[in-house]
Formats: C-alpha cells, structure tokens, sequence
C-alpha cells in the first residue's frame, strides 16, 4: 500500500465516454465535470494554488507592509544568507531532523514488532499507542512542560531515583531544550509510524519465515534478513514522510518553547512567521520559504533516488 | 483497477484493530497438532502480555499524569516523592475552570470551526473526487496533478501569502478566514478519489443506462458505496480543526473567537503555576477527540493509512 500512496495515479479511471466522438457530448461531459469540481477548485484556487504561486514570486520582491511590492532579483536570498538568524533555525531544524527521524523509526518498528502477533486484546494496547498522534497539541505539550520541569519534574526525579545527579534543565536549558522537544515528539509520532510498520509487517508472506526457519536461521538473523528486506517499501515510506514532517517541525516548538531559551530551538517555520506575519517582511519571508520547500523536495526526491537504485 | 480494490480491502483487514475472523480457528488447528509446542506458546504470550503492559503503561505515563495532576490542589502538583494518586480527590477543579476561563465559549468556537469545515470538505471532496474519478473530460488529469503538487508544498511555505489575502479581504480575527483556508484542501479530494478509484466504473455505467443523471448517480450509487471513505475524511477533519493551532493562532486575535487550544495556551501563559488547572483544561480538550477516536477508530486508522495525514 505504501507505494500506491506514493503513485496515486497507478489505475487511471477508465470512465468510458459514452457515446465516443461525439462532440456535444463531450462538451456536457466537460460541463458536468467542472460543476462537480468546481465547489471545491474555487476554494482550492483561491486559498492554496494561488497562495503557493505567489509565494515563489514574493520571495523576489521586495515587499513589507509598510512599502509598496518591488522586484528586487535575488537581492532577499543574499541578505538571507548573511543572517545569523537564518542559520541558527537552518541548525535546529536539522538536529532535530536527525534526532527526530531514527529515534521514530527505530521506535515504531520496534513497537509494530512486539504488536504483531495474534492475542487477545492486542487491539487495546495498539489502540492506546496510536492516541498520542491524534491527541491536541497543546495538551501534549503542556504535560510534556510539566514533566520536564527541572526541579521536582517526574524526569528528574526519576532520573535522581538512577542516580544521575546533574539532571538538565530540559527545556529551561539552551542546550538541553531541543532534546526535550524531540523526546516529545518521539513520543508522539511514533503511534502513527507503527500503524505503518504493522501493515507492512502483516503483509510479509508466512513461508519466508518458515522456510528461514527451516534452513535453521535464529530470530536474529530471521530478522535482518526476512523481516528487513521485506520491510524495504514501508521503510521508505516511514523515512520519507517522517523526513519531511521534520522539517516543518512548527506548532510543537511555537507551544513548547517559542523557539527558547535564547533562539536555541528556533526552527525553520517559526523564522517564516516572525519575519513574515510578525514583522510583516513578506518578499524576505517568502524566501524562506522556498528554502523551506526546496529541502523538502530534494529530500523527497533524493529519497526516491536511493530507492530506485537499491530496487535495481 | 480491482487488484487496487483487493488490496484496499486486504489493507483494511490487515489494520482491523480487533483480531482477524480466522484466529481463533488456526489456533486450535496448531493446538491438534504440536501440543507441547503449544505450551510453550502458552508462557511466550503470558511473557508478551507483561512486557506489553509495562511498555503501554509506560508511554501513558503523560496521560496518567495530566489526570492524576488535573485532581489535585496546586502544591500537591510538582511533589517529591511523586503522587500518583492523589492523597484527597479535588474534583472542584472540574466545576471551578468554567468560571476561571471562558472554557464553555471555547468550547463552542472549537465545535463550531469543525463541524462548519468537516462538512464543507467533506461534501466538496466528494464531489469534486466523482468530477476527478468517473467523468472524463479534457484537462482533468493535468487539473489533478495542481491538487497532488499542493499537497507536496509545505503549508508554512505559503502562510505568509495567505495572510496578506486575508488581510485584504478584512477577514483576519474571523472565524471565516480559517474556514476559507481549511474547508476545500486537497488532501479532501486525493483521500476520496483514492476511494473513488476503487468502486468499478461498471456500476456508473449501468445506472446511467437506467437513466440516472451524473449527480443521480454520485448521489445514489457512489455515496452509499464510499461511507467509509467518507467517514474516514469527515473523522479526520473534524480532529485536525479541533486540534488545530496554527490556524487559530494567527487569525483569531479577540478572546471571544478563541479555540480551546487557544484559551488553554494563554490560560498556561498567564497563570503558568497553576499546574492543577491546567492540566483540568488540558483533559476537557482531549476527552472529545477520545471519544470521536473511540468510537470510529476503524476508519481513522484506515483513513490515516490509505492516505498519510495532513501535516
């Protein structure tokens, strides 16, 4: 399933047109499509195509709230490139992407792992594992806070309990708040990831593992190399997405920490809505933005490089 | 085309949250044959049971906290040692919250916000997923494609030209700017047509035979056929407006327009040691997305997984 996501064009639909040739019949075809689309394209036009549009033209313009748009060339990437600002949220976006991206995936494999097996009552403990995903924000971050207090916190408590007695101060730290909001988001992706794994690991024919077995491979083995290989496709999928949700890392670090202490956890995004909304700098804004999304698609296409080759 | 069919539908036994039909059956099967064999499966699973509980236990500590915490006086919040059941339960924090914070008005706005864009998307979606799916014509394929681009470009990359329109529009601190935004996504449109895709061609085309007009036939044969599709989108939605915090955050400005998740970031911003409190709002948020997922978890995670979700 993971690649038809990919490949949403698979199965073109075959509507067969009835009364082929003929051309009043295509224009009503024509008609009665539009009027089917139409509702939703006008909004989709109006508040996402053309907004994505003029993003990429803004980001060479000039243009802040207080003056009117000009064409300035490439003039707000160099003055991108000379900020401080700009590389410190570059920095945090990708030590979070590093620490985020194989601390999920580890975690979701190992979960979807242990969760699939035929039990009774196995469905409560998916279930319980998946809700973190799908529970707001603001609650999971505001408990998150709680726990991560740095004096009387139950971390640091618990950590005390192991004896580790310099226990960071998680997110009152500079250097310790950026960890403090990947251990969160861990904690809350990782539900979705293992959904993933699971149909991807409940996908893998039986007779692979009997036959390893057969040919008296241990569990171990069993696992790099059935489990593994087969698991090829979700895997790419799981990175992929997870890659560019990290990216776009936003709402959690606005409600956890508004990119604090100091500027140690701002990212990407949030420099997008300072500049632009906060400051009202559209054009310097909108060139982050395509910085923004030019990662965002290398990552995708590089992804999708790797792949094809390892398929070949 | 019907392979994709097949596989949606093995795709969705395979996410059954609840076990497989033929379990139980295949179980006693292998209990006939390999008895001591059986045995041992016996203590693996009691083995597995254990380190489950631990493990669920553990990564609801968050949750158990925010409950136990949201039942205490303040000072009894952040204790050494911890307590994890409170030594006196302080259940006037649930009645008290609704006069500290305008919570029933957030509420409201919340509710008001999903229910207004969960019904617009999904009804446009579907529609414009029947548009996409089963009538042809030329210039579809190329408009479809417009709608996947969109989807790979990161929101926040176009936040800032959506601003300006709305400011010019007059509708920034109004419930209409997050409507307009949110209320005809893409993502409304690929999740149906995904669905759309699946339901064969020939069932259209005998109902036009039998005289059905286009929107006789979306209307019903393709509706009724796609209810899980669309509870999937509506379901989605509706949780992804009511958690929704960007989009309140920049629009709404006046306290009377605030989400629940608005009200709750500033009640946390003004009285940050109110620990007790906060924790009571932080449950009232949640408990209406656990029932929604209680309830059609199914097709959540059938949604979530034919389609990866926004964000």
């Amino acid at each position: 399933m993971t690649t038809k996501t990919i490949t949403p064009a698979a199965a073109p639909a075959a509507a067969p047109a009835p009364g082929r040739g003929n051309r009043k019949q295509a224009r009503r075809n024509t008609l009665i499509g539009w009027t089917f689309i139409l509702p939703n394209f006008l909004g989709f036009l109006a508040f996402t195509l053309i907004p994505v549009l003029a993003a990429f033209a803004l980001s060479f313009m000039e243009w802040t709230s207080f003056s009117a748009p000009k064409w300035v060339g490439l003039a707000n990437f160099q003055r991108m490139l000379a900020s401080d600002s700009f590389w410190v949220a570059l920095r945090n976006t990708v030590v979070y992407a590093i620490g985020h991206v194989p601390l999920t995936m580890a975690l979701a494999l190992l979960l979807a792992m242990l969760l699939n097996r035929k039990l009774k009552g196995i469905g409560f403990f998916r279930v319980a594992i998946f809700f973190p995903y799908i529970t707001s924000l603001v609650a999971v971050a505001v408990v998150w806070n709680m726990l991560f207090s740095p004096d009387n916190g139950p971390i640091n408590q618990f950590l005390h309990a192991i004896g580790i007695a310099n226990a960071p101060g998680w997110t009152s730290s500079s250097d310790w708040a950026l960890p403090a909001v990947i251990i969160t988001s861990v904690w809350r992706d990782m539900g979705y990831y293992m959904v993933l794994y699971l149909a991807g690991l409940q996908a893998i024919p039986s007779e692979l593992y009997e036959a390893a077995e057969v040919d008296g491979a241990s569990a171990w083995q069993r696992f790099w190399n059935v489990t593994i290989p087969s698991l090829r496709p979700t895997t790419f999928f799981v990175v992929v997405m997870l890659t560019v949700s990290s990216f776009k890392v936003f709402d959690l670090i606005v409600v956890m920490t508004n990119g604090g202490p100091g500027r140690s956890t701002t990212v990407l995004s949030q420099l997008i809505y300072q500049e632009g909304i906060g400051e009202g700098k559209f054009g310097y804004s909108s060139a982050i933005s395509l910085v923004l999304f030019l990662i965002v698609l290398t990552v995708t296409v590089l992804q999708f490089k790797i792949q094809q080759r390892r398929e070949r | 085309m019907t392979n994709m069919a097949e596989d949606l539908k093995a795709e969705s036994r395979l996410l059954g949250i609840g076990l497989p039909p033929n379990t139980a059956e295949e179980d006693r099967r292998t209990e006939r044959r390999r008895s001591p064999r059986e045995q041992k499966k016996r203590t693996t699973d009691l083995v597995i049971y254990a380190v489950l509980a631990v493990l669920v236990v553990a990564l609801m500590v968050p949750f158990i906290w925010m409950v136990s915490s949201s039942l205490k006086e303040n000072n009894q919040v952040l204790t050494v040692p911890i307590q994890w059941i409170p030594s006196e339960f302080v259940w006037s924090n649930y009645t008290d919250i609704w006069t500290r914070i305008p919570m029933m008005g957030y509420l409201q706005n919340s509710l008001y916000l999903a229910v207004i864009i969960t019904c617009l998307q999904v009804l446009t979606g579907s529609l414009a997923a029947y548009g996409f799916s089963k009538v042809r014509f030329p210039g579809r394929d190329v408009l479809f494609l417009c709608y996947i681009g969109t989807i790979a470009v990161p929101w926040q990359a176009y936040m800032v030209p959506q601003y300006i329109m709305m400011q010019n529009l007059g509708l920034t601190n109004s419930f209409n700017a997050l409507i307009l935004l949110q209320a005809f996504g893409a993502f409304g449109v690929f999740l149906m047509r995904q669905y759309y895709m699946t339901i064969p061609d020939e069932l259209c085309e005998a109902a036009r035979i039998d005289g059905l007009s286009e929107y006789g036939i979306w209307a019903r044969v393709i509706l009724p056929l796609s209810k899980p599709a669309l509870a999937s989108l509506a379901l989605l939605t509706f949780v992804n407006t009511w958690n929704d915090y960007m989009g309140p955050f920049i629009y709404l400005t006046s306290n009377r327009l605030w989400t629940v998740q608005l009200g709750l970031r500033s009640f946390v911003g003004q009285f940050d040691a109110e620990y007790a409190m906060i924790m009571t709002g932080s449950v009232i948020s949640v408990i209406p997305i656990l029932a929604i997922f209680l309830i059609g978890q199914r097709y959540f995670i059938q949604g979530i997984a034919t389609s990866g979700m926004k964000g």
